[in-house]
């Protein structure tokens, strides 16, 4: 294949490949200076990328319900971070009951049951509520109109929260049989990574299936294509949007749980910063592609987990794993700037 | 669905029209897109709307559909009021639509496309209304797992039709089916659409292509800026002076 440059450059294209070429030289040579300087060894890589692999499973998790919300209604639910900080943060009273009254950690499975099931329907229940209140009535109003009222929402949720729970930082309980590692293959790993990437799975797969096989499912697809015509089979179009929220919000309920797993700690403002997170996710696959939100949540994490280290850390900079935000968020900008459409999105 | 769902088998009134459109006003915003719309269809029958490009004849359609709703006048099918129906109520009495521009689930594959189109039979066996959808249109069979999108503008089309035939409708509602089609493709679905008829389900044939609609009618309405301005026998508007120069293209 020949390479042919257009005609003529314009000042903007001169500006996008020089920034290119820029981000392709400084991931290069940072990567080379980290890695011939031989800090972190092969376990250290390792370590990193399972951290990686956990925390990315949990955004794609969240991210699905964006993009699942955004593929039947073209828009981005801002306030879908609130949803997933609703329902651990409701979940935390169950399990603080739960380990006061021995049950959690006498009766392990039924306590960590419940305790999925409590998050779960709380965030299913409010971003089913948030649906017909706050999106239902706007259907027909301009993109920009249901966009703003979804960050509104977003501050209603989290203040009403603030509220109710209040303001402080509360510690999840200890649960003993999450404590420790496993021996895989010889290699130890955090027994509570494990079940974050093996429930994440988990629940990818199902939800998979769901939207491949079932007749709500695919009823949920001819939505995302054409809502008249989906009306048209007999399709009751409302209530597809409503199944769809709910299952947004069962994923992010889920999620929620995995989260303090892993980090053990809510507040009425946790679910900003993931929230954030898993739309980047969602924007990086495709937004509207369940697939690409999955990979999206997956690398995002990854890159955020190695990437400080890995780019940075052989410049010189000091602290890199402060600056997984900052890699999360430039890498955000690059997409919008040199692919909106996403890994797996269609160009529109 | 639920125990209270009304049903299709509703004997009609002797003198009853299986589909009726009395005085029907629609809108689209502020524009008036139907004025005053009245006509029937009896069972058994093919109707064809004919008239020009924005004459209202999709806009029917879509009103009959429950896509649009009509500001005043009513729809009546079996003589029960449908037009306050919500589009996904009104297939379960047997409406079904192959819109314009096909509009099928273009991500989806073809035989999804088709159990699409029985969702409002819950429950029920398709196997025998897929074999006759297949057995009318063999092409479908060929492309049964393939991209629906992928298709050409008559497999397309096909598929839009075969859609519609999954509902096992009472009435077909056919919205420009020869659109973009060549004219060997045009006489293929003419010739089915007669086909669909002789096996008991009756159409509403909305057309630009005047003359091969008048052909496999047999009654038709012209409409103008959304009034009707003339109804008659097939037979007869396609003999009509004014309808020969209007929309047969004769100067």
């Amino acid at each position: 294949m020949r390479l042919r440059l257009p005609e003529r450059l314009s000042f903007v294209d001169l500006i996008l490949w020089g920034l290119r070429v820029a981000i392709v030289v400084f991931v290069l040579v940072g990567s080379y200076a980290t890695l011939s300087q031989g800090v972190l060894g092969f376990d250290g890589w390792r370590t990193l990328l399972i951290v990686g692999v956990a925390q990315g499973s949990i955004y794609a998790l969240i991210a699905l319900g964006y993009t699942l919300v955004y593929g039947v209604l073209f828009m981005i639910n801002f306030a879908h971070g609130e949803v997933f900080m609703a329902g651990v943060f409701t979940a935390f009273f169950a399990a603080t009951a739960l380990a006061d009254s021995g049950i959690l950690n006498g009766n392990p499975l039924f306590g960590l049951a419940i305790i999925f099931a409590v998050s779960m329907v709380t965030s299913m229940v409010v971003a089913v509520i948030l649906e017909r209140v706050a999106y239902r009535p706007l259907r027909r109003a301009p993109r920009l109109v249901p966009l703003i009222t979804a960050i509104g929402a977003s501050l209603f949720l989290q203040y009403t929260f603030r509220s109710l729970y209040g303001s402080g930082v509360r510690s999840y309980p200890t649960i003993e049989i999450l404590t420790g590692t496993f021996d895989i293959a010889g290699v130890p790993i955090q027994k509570t990574q494990v079940v974050v990437i093996v429930s994440a799975i988990l629940l990818m797969v199902g939800l998979y299936f769901f939207v491949q096989r079932t007749r709500t499912g695919r009823a949920m697809r001819a939505v995302s294509e054409d809502k008249d015509v989906a009306a048209m089979m007999g399709i009751n179009v409302d209530r597809v949007i409503s199944t769809t929220f709910a299952i947004g919000g069962l994923l992010a309920g889920a999620a929620g749980i995995l989260y303090v797993f892993l980090f053990n700690s809510v507040s009425f403002s946790m679910g900003f910063l993931p929230g954030i997170k898993a739309f980047t996710a969602a924007v990086l696959g495709g937004i509207g592609n369940i697939v690409g939100a999955m990979l999206g949540g997956l690398f995002l994490g990854v890159l955020e987990s190695i990437g400080p280290f890995l780019f940075l850390d052989g410049l010189g900079v000091p602290s890199t794993n402060q600056l997984r935000d900052v890699v999360a968020f430039t890498l955000l900008v690059l997409v919008l700037i040199f692919r909106p459409y996403g890994i797996l999105g269609r160009k529109e | 669905m639920t125990a209270t769902e009304p049903r299709v088998e509703q004997p009609a009134a002797p003198q009853g029209h299986l589909l009726e459109l009395e005085n029907v006003n629609a809108y689209y915003g502020n524009i008036r897109a139907l004025r005053g719309v009245s006509l029937y269809v009896d069972k058994g029958e093919v109707v064809t709307l004919i008239g020009s490009n924005g004459a209202g004849k999709s806009t029917t359609l879509r009103t009959i559909s429950g896509v649009l709703k009509p500001r005043t006048g009513q729809v009546r099918l079996d003589g029960l009021r449908i037009d306050a129906l919500p589009a996904h109520e009104i297939v379960k009495l047997g409406v079904a639509q192959a819109p314009e521009g096909r509009r099928i689930f273009s991500r989806m594959s073809v035989y999804e496309n088709l159990l699409m189109g029985a969702f409002s039979r819950r429950g029920e066996k398709l196997d025998d209304d897929i074999a006759r959808v297949f057995d009318l249109f063999p092409r479908l069979l060929e492309r049964r797992t393939q991209q629906a999108g992928t298709m050409s503008g008559g497999e397309q089309q096909m598929l839009a039709m075969g859609r519609a035939l999954m509902a096992r409708p009472s009435i077909l509602l056919l919205d420009e089916p020869s659109m973009g089609l060549s004219p060997i493709l045009t006489e293929q679905i003419f010739d089915i659409i007669t086909e669909i008829n002789g096996q008991g389900t009756t159409v509403l044939l909305v057309e630009q292509n005047a003359l091969m609609a008048l052909n496999v009618a047999h009654r038709g309405y012209v409409l103008q800026t959304g009034k009707i301005i003339l109804t008659d026998t097939a037979a007869n508007l396609a003999a009509n002076e004014q309808v020969r120069q209007a929309y047969l293209g004769e100067i």
